[in-house]
């Protein structure tokens, strides 16, 4: 369970998604264990049904919509980089990075990607048909940064 | 080339006169003469000073604090309504109690996010992950080079493992299954009477003795005085087949099971010869009542062993207790709980069915370090006035966990290969909807 899992994974891999995604080198490869766990069929990939194997993801009513937001338009399959992009929505956001000058692209989980992200939850067709003013007007009150955040152990 | 296979078979020999006489006859009788008592010392100073090493290199690294907490995530223990409750404080309370927000979606989707990253149930269904490295090659998780002492230590142990131990391990099992096969059809032929049936538990007891060396098995036995007697029904938490061995090395019991063919079918038809099982056909385990009423006969005549039975169900990875099926507890019988607990230092016990096949699992064990365990016999329950047999099963669950040290689950062990009941994913939405709606106290709701 998991012993190869991090010689698969190759360290300008890992820096790319560290650089993508901040998270840090531990908790990539221990991610990186979970998504080979998950991923009953080895081929690197996720699908849909891996995630439904989940039972408590089975019962969550929003479930397959969470789902759907791990894969890309039209697409059936999730590779690692995906996967990690979609978790990176949820890493808190940390007090160093809120004054910093940002780079060039906004990181994945700033507030208002975060929003973006429960948005799409709503946006099932993808075609940005509620309009996006009024709802994240909606939402300006809510503590977005701790509601939309997972504390990931190092 | 004649003196080269005369050598062969005189070395052969030796071999196995010596296995013979130092663990065979001992095993038999039930004393020891010390040798894997001295292999176990070792054993365990060579880990402990394993385990300092690498956390000495790892304390510059502050990997110390991943040792520590084995989980991914922290998360918040709140209820939905509590959360919810939260999420809507900003907005003025509306006079009805129903409310619905567009933020709603953030607690479900944080929780949905949460069990993708690290969820109670698929975890159980594959091996622990160990606190700190055993020196197995198949633990190795992410261990860097450490110093050359630990390569070496590691070295010697993959040769003293495949090379020694692996092929004495593999003797003696193949010694113990034969001679239980043979001793109990033996024992068989005579008529019934108590010479026959002191002599199928002593059969018996000295095979799995010897198959328990097979596997270099040390095993703690607690609270005896519990042990399970005639008429009542032991059960177990269930962690691999290895189970039957360990428990039947301290006392005879009757399984229960479906009827196999191949070398299974072999073991079980010589063993019901000796003393009653209860095999089942494949076709007659759909039938509950079929079923129910052959365990009851079983217990009601006193004269019988204890019945065996593992309510799980399914092989779960120690780490917890998953739901007990309440067949077993249906039956009004006397329940004997035991609770099973593997050190995962020694070697991994847990037979992942989806991954190995029976005989690459029994290679593996048999190239573990050892097998260490701690059984614990819990007093007799019984099911009180008015209490039904789930119930009553959970009751016993409880018991078995608590003692065992093992997490205490409701999920069901069959989702290893089955779906979530969609009642499960209807409660949820139904907890949500009240929310949503409101109390409503005439019970329109629905």
């Amino acid at each position: 369970m998991g012993s190869r899992a991090s010689t698969l994974l190759r360290e300008e891999e890992i820096e790319e998604i560290k650089k993508e995604t901040g998270f840090s080198h531990s908790q990539i490869t221990r991610l990186y264990s979970r998504f080979t766990s998950l991923d009953k069929g080895e081929n690197g990939t996720l699908s849909r049904e891996d995630f439904q194997r989940i039972p408590e993801l089975a019962i969550n009513p929003l479930g397959d919509r969470i789902i759907n937001a791990f894969f890309p338009e039209g697409e059936d399959q999730v590779n690692f980089k995906g996967f990690m992009r979609t978790l990176a929505h949820f890493r808190p956001i940390e007090d160093n990075e809120k004054n910093k000058n940002l780079p060039a692209s906004e990181p994945l989980n700033s507030r208002t990607n975060k929003l973006l992200f429960a948005f799409r939850l709503y946006d099932l067709d993808r075609d940005n048909k509620i309009s996006r003013d009024e709802l994240l007007q909606v939402l300006e009150k809510v503590d977005v940064e701790q509601k939309m955040s997972i504390r990931f152990l190092h | 080339m004649e003196d080269f296979w005369a050598g062969v078979l005189w070395a052969l020999r030796i071999w196995l006169y010596l296995i013979i006489s130092l663990i065979m006859i001992p095993a038999m009788f039930g004393f020891s003469l010390g040798i894997s008592e001295t292999y176990m010392t070792i054993l365990v100073k060579t880990l402990e000073w394993a385990t300092l090493s690498i956390q000495k290199a790892n304390a510059e690294e502050e990997k110390v604090n991943a040792s520590a907490s084995n989980g991914l995530i922290q998360r918040e223990g709140g209820s939905m309504e509590k959360e919810l409750e939260e999420l809507r404080r900003s907005r003025p309370k509306p006079p009805e109690g129903g409310d619905f927000t567009l933020s709603d979606c953030f607690y479900f989707s944080r929780r949905g996010i949460e069990s993708i990253v690290d969820d109670e149930v698929t975890q159980r269904f594959t091996s622990e992950e160990l606190v700190s490295w055993n020196l197995l090659t198949r633990t190795n998780n992410d261990f860097q080079y450490i110093s050359l002492k630990l390569t070496l230590v590691y070295g010697l142990g993959i040769f003293v493992r495949y090379c020694i131990l692996a092929p004495l391990r593999i003797t003696l099992a193949c010694i113990g299954l034969t001679w239980l096969v043979i001793g109990t059809s033996a024992v068989g032929f005579l008529p019934n009477s108590r010479v026959k049936f002191w002599l199928s538990e002593w059969v018996h007891v000295m095979c799995y003795r010897i198959c328990a060396r097979g596997l270099s098995a040390t095993i703690h036995y607690h609270n005896r005085e519990n042990k399970p007697k005639k008429g009542g029904i032991c059960v177990a938490n269930h962690t691999s087949p290895i189970d039957i061995v360990i428990l039947c090395n301290d006392g005879c019991y009757a399984m229960v099971g479906q009827v196999h063919g191949g070398l299974m079918g072999i073991l079980q038809r010589a063993m019901v010869r000796s003393c009653p099982h209860v095999w089942f056909e494949r076709s007659e385990m759909k039938d509950r009542h079929l079923v129910t009423k052959r365990l009851k006969d079983h217990v009601n005549d006193k004269t019988k062993l204890p019945i065996l039975i593992f309510p799980e169900g399914t092989c779960i990875n120690n780490t917890s207790v998953m739901m007990f099926k309440k067949g077993s507890f249906e039956i009004g019988a006397t329940i004997y709980p035991v609770a099973i607990k593997y050190d995962p230092k020694f070697g991994d016990a847990f037979w992942n069915s989806s991954k190995y096949s029976m005989v690459s699992y029994l290679l593996r064990m048999m190239t573990s370090w050892a097998l260490v365990c701690n059984v614990w016999y819990l007093p007799a329950m019984h099911q009180q006035e008015g209490e039904d047999a789930v119930h009553f099963a959970n009751r016993v669950k409880s018991a078995i966990a608590h003692q065992g040290g093992l997490i205490d689950l409701q999920w069901d062990g069959g989702l290893k290969r089955a779906k979530v009941k969609d009642t499960f994913k209807e409660q949820q939405q139904k907890k949500y909807s009240s929310m949503v709606v409101g109390d409503d106290s005439s019970g329109n709701s629905d």
